[in-house]
């Protein structure tokens, strides 16, 4: 594995094969807190290291599972990162891990979770499962925050809670709410389709 | 402290305007990748539905048994997550045995169940809102109805939109979530009115 590959994995990861464009995949547990910017960094950031660190060890771990059984070992491995997460977030910033409720435990259930783990994790070396896992993460991340920036802007005109907004700003409710949610992936969504296919699809 | 609400509205509550998916998002990706299919979606909601209403139940009582009694509340996510593993294999040998033809229809989903977002999410949500034990039963209920009955919704609406002309970028997932959050719009429209807790 040389570092070009190294390379192509982070390009695939972070726009080719990014798994919200491609399949839409793994929103489950985090759309739910795009209205916030904070929410939705810290979330995305438990994603991305339970996805590097669970590849990471599913990697070492692959020539002892039994195949039969490894579905339910990769998603106890999965909740053995989240726990962590978990425990983190509730020492060291409790007020988020407040707000952020039940959706931390979620990402358990985060379809990009296993998926890497079956796809990449499952058939590669240790390293650039690491890396694939780190880069799906980043990639998931920034299409996300991209959705928290337009919600948390034009729902509460605020960015990572500071008014940045002027008074005369009228606050749109919907963007607070779950369909908006929706629509900024659709629109995400068509505009990343039209740039990889050069509007031909 | 539990929640003080009426069984009834709690059950309309989780069902329509509290709904588990188009509230909370929870059971995505299962959802847009099935709701293709009419048929599909219907078995897949019956399914979600079942194991919803058992692992809700039994999750409860195995955190107010178990987890806290013996101070091992930490480990609820894995505990929580094995419970539902078990509960879909046991569920598929029992269907098999009692009834193959509704083996066929709903064998090939109970599988994809254990990783579906919405049945950990309604037991994350059923601890940490302290429900009762009723209140659990009728919850994980309501929530897995409304569950079956976005994605059957959504699989009749896509078979309109997909002959629909669509521009080429947005076709297949894009439209699809559009028309979900229509949806979503018109199901949590009331939610001045009924609320879960």
């Amino acid at each position: 594995m040389t570092a070009k590959d190294l390379k192509k994995i982070s390009r695939e990861n972070l726009w080719f094969n990014n798994p919200i464009f491609i399949q839409i995949l793994g929103i489950c547990s985090t759309l739910a807190v795009t209205n916030l910017l904070t929410n939705t960094l810290i979330m995305t950031l438990g994603v991305t290291f339970t996805a590097a660190f669970s590849n990471l060890t599913i990697a070492f771990m692959k020539d002892w599972i039994p195949r039969k059984v490894r579905m339910i070992v990769q998603v106890l491995i999965i909740s053995f990162y989240v726990i962590i997460v978990d425990i983190l977030l509730r020492a060291f910033l409790p007020e988020i891990s407040k707000s952020l409720g039940p959706y931390v435990g979620l990402i358990i259930t985060n379809c990009i979770l296993m998926g890497r783990a079956e796809a990449f994790a499952q058939s590669n070396p240790p390293i650039p499962a690491f890396w694939d896992g780190l880069t799906s993460g980043i990639g998931y991340m920034w299409v996300l925050m991209a959705i928290a920036f337009v919600r948390e802007f034009l729902g509460f005109g605020t960015l990572f809670g500071f008014p940045v907004a002027p008074a005369w700003f009228p606050q749109w409710t919907i963007m607070v709410m779950a369909p908006s949610a929706f629509f900024l992936v659709a629109i995400l969504l068509w505009i990343a389709k039209n740039r990889m296919t050069g509007g031909k699809a | 402290m539990s929640p003080q609400i009426a069984p009834l509205s709690l059950f309309f509550a989780s069902i329509f305007t509290s709904n588990i998916l188009l509230a909370n998002f929870l059971g995505m990706c299962s959802f847009i990748s099935i709701s293709k299919d009419f048929d599909s979606s219907n078995g897949l909601g019956l399914a979600v539905t079942v194991v919803l209403t058992i692992t809700g139940v039994v999750n409860w009582a195995v955190l107010h048994y178990i987890l806290f009694p013996l101070g091992l509340y930490y480990l609820r996510f894995i505990v929580f997550i094995i419970v539902i593993a078990a509960v879909v294999q046991i569920l598929e040998m029992v269907i098999d045995r009692l009834s193959p033809a509704l083996y066929m229809t709903l064998g090939i989903f109970l599988p994809l169940i254990t990783v579906n977002c919405a049945i950990l999410g309604a037991v994350l949500f059923i601890e940490i809102r302290n429900y009762t034990f009723l209140q659990s039963a009728i919850f994980s209920l309501g929530s897995g109805l409304g569950w079956w009955l976005a994605i059957a919704s959504l699989a009749a609406i896509r078979k309109k939109v997909d002959r629909a002309p669509v521009p080429a970028g947005l076709k297949g997932p894009g439209i699809t979530l559009i028309t979900i959050g229509f949806m979503a719009m018109a199901f949590i429209g009331f939610s001045g009115m009924l609320k879960v807790q």
